[in-house]
């Protein structure tokens, strides 16, 4: 059977996966949204593994909870986006820069 | 291997596989289809432990709602990709280094050693009668009814966040001001003269 480390282990790789996609893709800010919901996902899975193992329905809701902030992140990020592109034509991190002092 | 194992290194697998190309691919539309990939092997993994309710909610919400969202923005902006791409490979290097850094502590202190089946034993699986959901909804509507309302909230604040951000008012766009229409006189719409019966031809 699948002991719990097993599960905390694919939870570790797949935020260090998207920790990597952070570092790679630092100029387009679409993937940057997607690898904050893949560590997200990350921590998740991680949460429901422990509640399965110490039989506690608390980290269910907590993930439950975790989906709902990540779905308004996502909404209001893409709305961001969205505006900023309209304004600018580029969603390029690098010549986002007119704040600089 | 039981039927357990083998699920779980399939779609294990299938899911670091299917990160890996959100993180690797050239077009940010296979990025993001790449990780409905990822959300579905999720949700079979989060099957094997159990957690139905939120398995299809993943599925429902996720692959559903959130998903497409980015692939419209994605498919509705124009993005130049080879200039996206310029560069990409200057900090690869950096960023796999800490990964592969990040896996190797993660694994010491979660690995077999402390979180092993002596630590932690299999539980009983649950009767066929049982039922995530009402579960859930058990502790979701009397201990977490604060947390739950705080939630509702969140979202209703990101419904307005989002629209007040995109809505464009068009300049020639004819509305109503409704302070003008309460000022208007009698004198400004009607006009009363006097003038002499007509006779009939």
């Amino acid at each position: 059977m699948i002991p719990l480390s097993s599960y905390l282990i694919l939870g570790a790789i797949m935020f260090a996966i998207s920790i990597a996609g952070i570092f790679i893709n630092r100029k387009n800010v679409i993937v940057l949204l997607m690898c904050i919901e893949l560590m997200l996902l990350a921590v998740n899975i991680n949460f429901i593994a422990f509640s399965h193992f110490l039989g506690d329905s608390a980290g269910q809701i907590f993930v439950f909870f975790i989906l709902t902030v990540a779905a308004a992140e996502a909404a209001i990020g893409l709305a961001i986006l969205v505006v900023l592109f309209r304004n600018r034509q580029t969603i390029n991190v690098t010549e986002l820069n007119s704040m600089k002092g | 291997m039981s039927f357990f194992e083998i699920v779980f290194y399939a779609f294990s697998t299938l899911m670091v596989v299917s990160a890996l190309g959100v993180v690797g691919a050239k077009n940010p539309v296979h990025s993001a289809l790449f990780l409905v990939l990822t959300f579905f092997a999720t949700s079979a993994i989060w099957l094997l432990l159990e957690a139905e309710f939120l398995a299809i909610t993943l599925v429902l919400v996720y692959v559903g709602a959130v998903m497409v969202m980015f692939l419209f923005v994605v498919m509705m902006l124009d993005i130049n990709i080879a200039r996206m791409r310029a560069g990409v490979m200057r900090y690869a290097p950096f960023g796999v280094a800490i990964a592969l850094l990040l896996i190797a502590q993660m694994v010491m202190i979660v690995g077999p050693e402390h979180f092993g089946l002596q630590a932690f034993a299999l539980p009983q699986p649950h009767a066929a009668d049982y039922s995530n959901t009402r579960e859930l909804g058990l502790i979701l509507y009397t201990d977490y009814v604060y947390a739950f309302e705080l939630a509702s909230v969140i979202l209703l604040v990101a419904i307005v966040a989002a629209i007040s951000l995109t809505l464009r008012r068009k300049a020639n766009t004819r509305r109503q001001t409704p302070g003008q229409q309460m000022r208007v006189m009698k004198q400004d719409r009607l006009r009363i003269i006097k003038m002499k019966a007509e006779e009939k031809q």
